[in-house]
């Protein structure tokens, strides 16, 4: 029986990254909306080094953030269209853990790159060198949240009349502590160079949190929405 | 059972609304005038904040009802998803513009508050910024109820959605004050600083009073209209339009 | 205390009765709306039963 379940996961999970490489454009776009983003603050603020510093660790995040939120439109939206979404629900496993599955491809494609990219960006930013493992760490915890807790939102609006722009009112106000932990950690750790373990460790919470509670509300979303 | 949760419940608060709301509204009247007179005239003013600190009466009766209005919106949301109780999906949805009205006041009154004692209108002070945060989530549940024209889905949607909310909220408002310390040790905060006295204690019980009355006032009145529209079709709804020409 | 005194607020008048009268506002404003809407559905519901559903987006807000 789990083994069962396991399997369905596993294939759901496989087909989402095959889908999802075929309309590689798709993936691009958040990564590259997150790259144009950062790029934008140095233009509006000036190139003064200990300016952007300051502002890295809110700019990277912020960015991070409306990169995860405009990439949420691609998790069940095409598969809604073409009529997949449906024989997803009709399955025999538990649709949470389907979804589940669903969700980590998402941040496979999204959140991982994202996080592994924003070296870069930090240097552009004129982050300290210390502070960057803590960034990438820091985005590799909060990404899979904003992805599970998004996936809600994103379920909800399914066919609904302006849903691009009503998931990320709906998402935006509940991605603020993560936020808040993530920009903070990376804060921390650029100021002193430590103390940021605190936070990141509440991140790792909210990551649980976000596990036990989003795959089980969004497989519920979904009923609604295709009912 | 099933035909009770089907007809018989609409119509029957319906008729108990309407039997109950001059009552509400009576004490919601005297309530708002004896806290008025209380709150503006019987206290004495604030040995540290003048009588700026009269605004705490209508500010904090807001602050909290925004709060109680959302957790309440969230219960009637979740018993209506739950249970299929269509009285609770109408409940939530005229709760959802109550709450944020109350939250918007709470804001407006927030900023007036802090103009006098921090010089500035707007401080990220961690009450005014969950407040904001609040009116937000308010302002994304009435969105997707409106863009949901079929009835029992926008009940449902929205109902996750609250859920969501109701699980959030505490997780965001720990986070903002956490957020807020980090960042301003030395700012006060506007009630945490002076001592409350019982002068002050009893305008504030009469004035939150007041507002939690209003709401359940306000609430009877918009879900009874909800209620004519929605069963407008049936029975009970058609005898008492011809009842009332 | 005289009236005037009782105006001025200490000093701080403006700040206090701004935010008294937003209050008012919108109280008035979370009463008449309701009993606005109210009426049109009552109106409505006069009219006619049977008119089906656009009139419902009429009424809705």
């Amino acid at each position: 029986m789990t083994a069962d379940v396991l399997t369905a996961m596993r294939s759901v999970f496989g087909r989402e990254l095959l889908v999802f490489w075929r309309r590689s454009t798709e993936v691009m776009t958040a990564l590259v909306f997150f790259v144009i983003v950062t790029t934008l603050f140095p233009l509006a603020i000036g190139p003064e080094r200990h300016e952007l510093m300051l502002v890295a660790p809110g700019v990277l995040w912020v960015a991070a953030l409306l990169a995860t939120t405009l990439s949420l439109n691609h998790l069940f939206a095409s598969d809604y269209q073409d009529g997949s979404l449906e024989q997803l629900l009709m399955s025999p496993h538990p649709l949470s853990l389907l979804v589940l599955a669903k969700m980590a491809a998402h941040w496979v494609l999204t959140g991982l790159p994202l996080a592994l990219l924003s070296p870069l960006l930090a240097v552009q930013m004129a982050l300290p060198a210390k502070a960057i493992g803590t960034l990438v760490v820091s985005l590799l915890l909060g990404t899979p949240t904003l992805t599970l807790i998004g996936a809600v939102p994103a379920a909800l609006t399914l066919g609904v009349r302006g849903g691009g722009v009503l998931v990320s009112l709906l998402v935006l106000p509940l991605y603020t502590p993560v936020l808040i932990f993530g920009a903070e950690a990376v804060a921390a750790s650029a100021g002193q160079g430590f103390a940021s373990v605190a936070h990141l460790s509440l991140l790792g919470a909210f990551l649980a949190l976000a596990l036990s509670f989003a795959p089980w509300a969004s497989s519920a979303a979904l009923r609604v929405s295709l009912d | 059972m099933k035909f009770i949760h089907k007809y018989g419940a609409p119509k029957r608060f319906y008729q108990l609304a309407g039997t109950f709301i001059p009552w509400f509204a009576g004490i919601t009247a005297v309530l708002f005038v004896s806290g008025l007179y209380l709150g503006l005239y019987w206290a004495p003013p604030d040995y540290q904040q003048g009588d700026a600190y009269r605004i705490m009466f209508v500010h904090v009766p807001n602050a909290w009802m925004s709060m109680m209005a959302y957790v309440i919106m969230a219960s009637f949301a979740a018993t209506g998803y739950i249970w299929n109780i269509r009285l609770a999906d109408i409940l939530a949805r005229v709760s959802a513009p109550l709450g944020a009205s109350f939250t918007l006041t709470a804001l407006v009154t927030g900023s007036l508050w802090g103009k006098p004692m921090w010089g500035t209108y707007w401080v990220w002070d961690a009450r005014l910024t969950s407040e904001l945060i609040l009116f937000f989530l308010y302002v994304g549940y009435m969105a997707l109820q409106a863009s949901i024209d079929d009835a029992r889905r926008a009940a449902h949607a929205s109902a996750i959605l609250a859920i969501v909310g109701v699980v959030n909220i505490p997780i965001i408002h720990y986070s903002v004050y956490w957020w807020h310390t980090l960042h301003q040790p030395a700012s006060l905060t506007l009630t945490n600083q002076p001592k409350i006295y019982a002068t002050m204690l009893i305008p504030l019980i009469v004035m939150s009073l007041a507002f939690m009355f209003f709401y359940l006032t306000m609430l009877c009145v918009r879900a009874r209209s909800e209620i004519l529209l929605r069963e407008r079709h049936t029975d009970w709804v058609r005898k008492l339009v011809e009842g009332k020409p | 205390m005289t009236w005037a005194q009782f105006l001025s607020m200490g000093g701080f008048a403006f700040y206090v009765w701004s935010a008294y009268g937003f209050t008012a506002v919108v109280v008035v404003l979370n009463i008449v709306q309701p009993l606005t809407h109210k009426r049109k559905v009552w109106q409505g519901l006069r009219r006619g039963l049977d008119d089906g559903e656009e009139e419902r987006h009429e009424e809705a807000e």
